[in-house]
């Protein structure tokens, strides 16, 4: 765990590295409730888990060396999802791009429909030959720019470490998985 | 047009076809042939790099020939294309770019058939990216062959032709001999050509108007004989309820249109992870909006300058107002100022045209090769194969591009451009979206996505005014038009996605849970990517 930290400061430009992200994914992945990759593997999960499909993969995988590393392998993903740390960063992805996406495609059809249907409203002069119809378009611009800088800040503060400590750790976990079958 | 635009423009294109060329067998001298490096460049290109590249295979001569020809002759309507070309990159760093560079190898089926029932799906997928890429690659083509009538100064058909071919020998050599690293290099020269080439002219612009913004659009206005209609929404979709539906189709269609786009999706393969897709599409979107802001300018400059009715006359579509922008701003006619700057535009749009058309062959290509070509034949195809296949592709598509370049050579680019985004948003991006999103979307669902948008799109469009049943159709003399819209976005985009969770509802077989885990741990954090 502690080599993986370390790599992830090593890759990432430093930008990474303000004080908003020490607390979220360091506590959470150093608790690591996936190191082992057979805890708890299939008895329980979700609600959502149908149950059918997946643990009646799990038997007949057995039947060879090679099949059952890839079921392993499969049920390191599985882990992974139901970890802690994933969650986080799925759910701080999803809070931001959610809202975000429903903000910005609003605000662009409300923008198209009224530039189609109230071309009156559009024309009304507001400074010079300057009207609503060009402030809301370069209100277009200046959003998108605004949305772009704020995705890309809430990804290197909020995401990037955590997801990149994730992957070592995926990664790891999937290597031992996959044992002397690659 | 005097002898001297021609001589010097030809000149400096013949330089840029040289440096190309030049790059092409460069790159290829060391090349190992594989897959990897074929499509993807070796994935080792940096953020900015990228950044650029992506910038250059989206301005595309749609946007600085189309557009501000568009905004030339129609004012304020023409700008509402450009916002929602820029508008769209939110769609694609917000959802698309980090979680496709983490998920996929080299096309956007990757991504699609990671979860599912592998070929069908890949079938799927890789058809309709290839029917979005000719789509895209006609109206490049139109594009060179509008250009060049106006650079030898006649519209002789001959002259049309020929270059359409030309651009098509040319782009199939790069891609074929010079793939994924080669193409991406030419993207950069360009877009470096492209925004010093407009940075330059919005300059000669705004000393032009003293820099007065404002007396820059009331020259605009009262030149194009509109008066302050001309700055506001209206002129051209303002008229009948069809007109501005047809608009409102449209901009939902370039929206989300981008996300779907194969060339812009293998664009963030080449970069090693998925923080530097994140960095490459803010590069991009840094550069393409300030180049769509130029192009505002240029627009409303070449109403200002040289006025609408100059340029309706010189091309019904508006194609060549930046051109004829450079000659006026240059010194008018006759003098060696606008001789070089005409020439350099030229140049420059005719740089765009190969770049683009170059990147769009590419990623069709790929998908032939690595989606359609594996899938349809029975037995393992090794890498090295499937390169060699990817190489011959790239030469069928090139001749289907000259063919269809010549057949639609007098239709509005942009237009064509409005196409490939429908059918981009209503066949690739809800199988994209539902695969990356949705836990229990199934191999049905993701084929019937698919075709459920493809089909529509594809259908409506020939049921449309664009290709029968009035003057300006490609069928003046028949009348099948049913549909009365010319974009079919409104309507196939949603048939898209509800075709997809039709499919994934009536599936008898569930989802795969494993393999969604698989996907999200992997598009969130890049574990396990190439």
């Amino acid at each position: 765990m502690q080599s993986s930290n370390g790599r992830a400061r090593g890759d990432g430009d430093g930008s990474g590295d303000s004080a908003e992200s020490q607390e979220d994914p360091g506590a959470v992945s150093r608790d690591a409730r996936y190191e082992d990759p057979w805890y708890d593997a299939l008895a329980t999960g979700w609600g959502e888990l149908d149950g059918t499909g997946i643990p009646a993969r799990a038997v007949p995988a057995a039947r060879r060396e090679h099949d059952a590393a890839d079921v392993r392998a499969r049920d390191v993903y599985l882990e992974v999802q139901r970890s802690e740390a994933f969650q986080e960063v799925r759910s701080g992805y999803r809070r931001f791009v959610v809202p975000g996406v429903a903000a910005f495609l609003t605000w662009y059809v409300a923008y198209v429909v009224a530039a189609t249907t109230a071309p009156g409203l559009m024309a009304r002069p507001v400074v010079g030959a300057v009207n609503v119809a060009m402030l809301a378009g370069l209100g277009q611009f200046l959003t998108t720019f605004l949305f772009t800088w704020a995705y890309a800040r809430h990804a290197r503060l909020r995401r990037d470490r955590a997801a990149l400590e994730l992957r070592w750790d995926t990664q790891e976990l999937t290597r031992g998985a996959q044992g002397g079958a690659s | 047009m005097t002898g001297d635009h021609q001589m010097l423009a030809l000149l400096l294109f013949s330089g840029f076809v040289a440096v190309t060329l030049g790059i092409t067998t460069w790159v290829s001298r060391r090349r190992q042939g594989s897959a990897e490096e074929f499509y993807a460049g070796g994935r080792l290109f940096s953020s900015m790099e990228n950044g650029f590249a992506i910038a250059g295979d989206y301005m595309s001569a749609a946007s600085f020939l189309g557009v501000t020809g568009l905004i030339a002759l129609f004012g304020y309507d023409g700008l509402l294309y450009v916002v929602g070309f820029l508008v769209a990159w939110l769609v694609v760093l917000f959802l698309v770019a980090e979680l496709v560079r983490n998920c996929g190898r080299f096309t956007l089926a990757d991504v699609v058939a990671a979860r599912m029932s592998e070929r069908p799906v890949r079938i799927a997928v890789g058809t309709s990216s290839v029917t979005v890429s000719v789509l895209y690659l006609v109206a490049q083509m139109v594009g060179a062959g509008s250009l060049v009538a106006l650079l030898l100064g006649r519209t002789s058909g001959a002259a049309q032709a020929w270059t359409v071919i030309g651009v098509g020998a040319l782009m199939v050599i790069y891609v074929s001999l010079g793939g994924m690293r080669a193409t991406t290099w030419i993207q950069i020269v360009k877009a470096v050509l492209l925004l010093s080439g407009t940075v330059a002219l919005t300059v000669l612009v705004l000393v032009r108007f003293h820099g007065d913004f404002d007396r820059l659009l009331v020259t605009a206005a009262e030149r194009s004989g509109h008066g302050s209609a001309f700055l506001a929404p209206g002129l051209k979709y303002g008229g009948s309820w069809t007109a501005r539906l047809d608009f409102i189709s449209l901009g939902i269609a370039l929206v989300l249109g981008t996300a779907g786009l194969p060339h812009i999706l293998s664009r963030f393969y080449t970069v090693p992870t998925a923080r530097a897709a994140r960095r490459s599409a803010v590069w991009s979107i840094g550069l393409i909006g300030g180049f769509y802001l130029m192009t505002i300018v240029l627009g409303f400059g070449a109403a200002a300058v040289v006025g609408p009715d100059v340029v309706s006359r010189s091309n019904a579509a508006g194609n060549t107002a930046v051109p004829l922008l450079a000659l006026d701003l240059g010194g008018g006619a006759g003098s060696t100022g606008g001789t070089v700057l005409f020439a350099v535009v030229a140049a420059v749009a005719f740089a765009t045209i190969l770049a683009v058309v170059a990147g769009i062959t590419l990623a069709s290509s790929a998908s032939v090769a690595h989606d359609l070509y594996a899938s349809l034949r029975r037995r393992h195809v090794k890498a090295r194969s499937e390169v060699a296949v990817a190489r011959i592709a790239a030469v069928g598509i090139g001749v289907v591009a000259i063919a269809l370049g010549l057949l639609a050579r007098d239709l509005n680019v942009a237009f064509l451009v409005g196409l490939a985004f429908a059918v981009a948003a209503s066949a690739n991006l809800p199988a994209l979206l539902y695969s990356l999103f949705w836990r229990a979307f199934t191999t049905r669902g993701a084929v019937w996505a698919v075709y459920g948008g493809l089909i529509p799109a594809l259908g409506l469009v020939l049921l449309s005014p664009v290709v029968s049943g009035s003057p300006d159709s490609l069928f003046p003399d028949v009348d099948f038009q049913y549909f009365p819209l010319q974009n079919p976005g409104i309507v196939s985009i949603p048939l898209g996605f509800l075709a997809g969770w039709l499919g994934t509802v009536t599936s008898d077989e569930a989802a795969d849970e494993a393999k969604y885990a698989e996907t999200e741990v992997r598009s969130l954090t890049g574990a396990g990517a190439a």
